[in-house]
């Protein structure tokens, strides 16, 4: 590592506005995670009575459900940080 | 950038053509089926043309390049690398256990489905896209940046190779399951035909090798999963898309399940005869544990020569020869001693007091007597599901594949394609343990003895593990108590349950290999390159020209490879537990140092170092202290089963990351540039400098 990086490598006000957007955005979609996963699965028991497409709820949930809420958050995730880094202009192809 | 596109293009041209081969391939072989091939020796051509083919890509992609060994020369397109690590993923457990489990687990097994596939969220969002900017060959390599000195980076090498080797182990030990049972050679030599394999592609050609081989293994293994699940739930459903339509066959399970566990209806009442029985040799067998606790070694004796007396009487008076080998056969397993006439006698008592309890509801969640089962059960598939997720995003092997890919933008799309490759079988697995059961319950159920379901007497005479019905009650029809089933059966059966020609079962067998053989790939590669790169080059000699890197590498692989199935062969403990042991470890001891790495810059060398020890060692100490294999059987911690012991070490690991930065010295400008670097995708003054 040249240690001449460091007196240049400090992101400026803009850079860190990405930075703060990202964080704002990550922890969202770490909530929805949480909620999709821990919390239906905690409440399983009750949410027994409810049925989707034939599927008890929690069984739909973690069988199905779960996973493509997943899916949704990773690609939504790739989308929206494509657009963040182009509106920041920290985009590689910058 | 055009140059990159025209060669993913080319890559999606020869792919779609592999793919064409391989269906072609399977056309052909049931036509030769039709003409009377015989069945072995249809799987050994099986066998044969697979292994050859990911060996031929080895050789194909052999190199002497640096970054094209470890990390495939960075110009993976996202929708390959989805697909490589989709393979590197799903091991030889996800493909042929995880239905499985789900049939005889129910909802609880979910656990499983939701926490290998939930983990990508954590890969996407706090790793991939900044390991990929840092963009060096291996995670030890990051943790020796980030934090400098060689201390976090050894600590990294050993846990790196901790959990891939305990991983490693239950590959191998599928590979030689599969390919003994379907080529009849014996376990040893199928463990070492699945090793050379394993050898050819990753030695000459590194990690470029192995995503190539990957890719055409994730081909074979998805396809190998989706045929047969189709084509059930078109016999059972008339639709072909079997994760819509399984929700209605779980409504009939369901019906069913309350049918049998109904004493008043006819089904009800003779399963009721069964269980009484079972009820009743439960009792019998407690009564001799009783006795045993009392008598010790006399009563032992005693016993032994009661069944001597009674094989001797049955000899002088010529009984049937079918009596004279039970008695003989009762004799033979009788246990020698009292320590193994008490674990024998225990887990008799254990079967049969599942098997005379009333079937649980297949979507019933935490099923339980009382509360505090089902509050347990709801306590352990939460922490199960959280180390899974954890562990999945801190295994080194899955992490470095994003090392791969072009830039920051096509690790995160990647992460995507991964989920979506991977989902396709998670989607598909509770799917196929549903069909499943809805046939065991509806067809085999009730059906007589002399005329067993083609597919149960195949199996019944290969392996009683796997599948066993004796008519307990003696009506000669079959009850569900009477069946006993082992969870690897239902993907392995599932071809023939479903009708399908031989080839069908070929060719999961070829599936289950590719499932086994592609994860084993990446661990091998991961642990051969922590010890050539991250030990031999950045710690002893940084000086060794490439040449000797990678031939230091490419030895340690053989030497790794050996290990591996010398360990195999003793064949250590339950694949499951295994398995769920290295995402533990790897979540305890990698997760909090990597994310507190990036996203807090105050994160330094002394925290680091305590993090990962005090996360490794509360995880490894809680499993010795409590699984049972290691026989210390201290209590549990709040009821956490010792698979979840990350549920203890993720925390401990960064409270360790924390205490340890606060009290001591923040990182210096030099590290925390490095953390900006990683964390914009291009910081437009790195451009052209690069911080290496």
């Amino acid at each position: 590592m040249k240690s001449g990086v460091a007196k240049v490598m400090q992101a400026s006000e803009r850079q860190q506005r990405y930075w703060r957007s990202n964080l704002h955005m990550t922890s969202i979609l770490l909530a929805i995670w949480f909620v999709a996963t821990f919390t239906v699965s905690w409440f399983a028991r009750e949410l027994q009575t409810l049925t989707i497409l034939g599927f008890p709820l929690p069984f739909f949930m973690a069988a199905q459900g779960a996973l493509l809420i997943y899916l949704l958050l990773v690609g939504f995730y790739a989308w929206r940080m494509g657009k963040l880094d182009e509106k920041y202009g920290v985009g590689e192809d910058a | 950038m055009s140059g990159q596109s025209q060669f993913a293009s080319q890559l999606k041209r020869y792919y779609s053509l592999y793919t064409g081969g391989v269906i072609g391939f399977v056309v052909l072989l049931s036509i030769l089926e039709q003409m009377g091939v015989p069945n072995q020796t249809l799987g050994y051509i099986f066998l044969g043309v697979t292994v050859s083919l990911y060996a031929g890509i080895g050789i194909l992609s052999k190199t002497s390049d640096v970054s094209e060994y470890y990390v495939a020369g960075r110009r993976i397109p996202a929708l390959f690398n989805g697909m490589a690590t989709a393979a590197d993923w799903m091991s030889a457990a996800s493909f042929i256990g995880l239905a499985g489990t789900l049939y005889i687990s129910g909802y609880d097994g979910l656990a499983f489905v939701m926490g290998w596939t939930g983990g990508y969220c954590l890969v996407a969002l706090f790793l991939a896209p900044y390991l990929r900017k840092f963009g060096q060959y291996t995670v030890p390599d990051f943790l020796g940046a980030r934090y400098g000195g060689d201390g976090p980076r050894m600590i990294g090498v050993f846990a790196a190779i901790l959990c891939s080797f305990t991983y490693v182990i239950a590959q191998i030990y599928g590979l030689g399951l599969i390919v003994s049972r379907f080529t009849g050679l014996d376990f040893g030599v199928g463990v070492f035909v699945g090793l050379g394999s394993i050898l050819f592609c990753s030695f000459l050609g590194g990690m470029r090798a192995v995503t190539w081989t990957q890719v055409s293994q994730y081909v074979i293994l998805i396809v190998a999963y989706m045929i047969p699940v189709i084509w059930l739930s078109v016999k059972h459903t008339g639709n072909p898309v079997p994760q819509i339509a399984y929700g209605y066959v779980l409504e009939q399970v369901t019906a069913r399940e309350k049918v049998l566990n109904d004493a008043n209806t006819a089904d009800g009442a003779r399963e009721a005869e069964v269980r009484a029985i079972l009820k009743q040799r439960q009792t019998d067998t407690e009564a001799r544990l009783h006795a045993l606790d009392a008598g010790g070694e006399d009563y032992l004796r005693a016993e032994r020569s009661l069944l001597e007396a009674n094989l001797s009487a049955l000899r002088k008076r010529h009984a049937a020869d079918t009596d004279i080998a039970l008695a003989e056969q009762a004799l033979n397993t009788f246990p020698k001693t009292v320590a193994a006439a008490n674990n024998a006698w225990r887990a008799e008592v254990e079967t049969d007091r599942l098997k005379s309890s009333p079937i649980a509801a297949h979507a019933e969640p935490y099923a339980g007597p009382d509360e505090e089962t089902r509050d347990n059960k709801r306590k352990n598939f939460l922490a199960l599901v959280f180390c899974l997720m954890v562990g999945t995003a801190a295994l080194p092997h899955i992490l470095m594949r994003f090392y791969t890919t072009t830039s920051v933008k096509e690790a995160r799309l990647s992460v995507f394609w991964s989920l979506l490759f991977i989902s396709l079988l998670y989607l598909t697995a509770p799917a196929l343990a549903v069909l499943a059961k809805y046939d065991v319950y509806t067809l085999l159920v009730g059906s007589s003895f002399s005329e067993l379901p083609s597919w149960v007497s195949a199996w019944a005479s290969v392996d009683k593990a796997l599948m066993n019905v004796s008519d307990i009650n003696k009506d000669g029809i079959v009850q569900l108590a009477e069946v006993t089933i082992g969870g690897d059966l239902i993907v392995l059966a599932t071809p023939e349950i479903a009708g399908l020609p031989y080839v069908v079962t070929a060719l999961v067998a070829a599936g289950g290999l590719a499932a086994a053989l592609s994860t084993a790939d990446g661990l091998m590669l991961t642990i051969a390159n922590a010890l050539s790169h991250d030990v031999y080059y950045k710690m002893i000699n940084p000086k060794a020209p490439t040449g000797r890197r990678l031939a230091i590498s490419k030895g340690l692989l053989l030497v790794v490879a050996v290990c591996a199935a010398y360990v195999t062969s003793l064949k250590p403990g339950d694949i499951l537990f295994m398995v769920g042991a290295a995402f533990s470890l790897a979540g305890s001891s990698f997760f909090p140092a990597l994310v507190l790495g990036i996203f807090w810059k105050r994160a330094n060398k002394i925290g680091a170092i305590a993090g990962m020890i005090s996360g490794l060692s509360v995880c490894m100490i809680y499993m010795y202290i409590t699984y049972p294999f290691f026989g210390v059987n201290a209590p549990l911690w709040w009821d956490i089963n010792p698979i979840s012991a990350g549920i203890f070490g993720i925390p401990v690991g960064f409270v360790g990351v924390i205490l340890g930065s606060v009290l001591s010295r923040p990182p210096n400008a030099k590290v925390q540039a490095l953390v900006d670097y990683v964390r914009y995708p291009n910081l437009a003054r790195d451009e052209g400098r690069g911080i290496f």
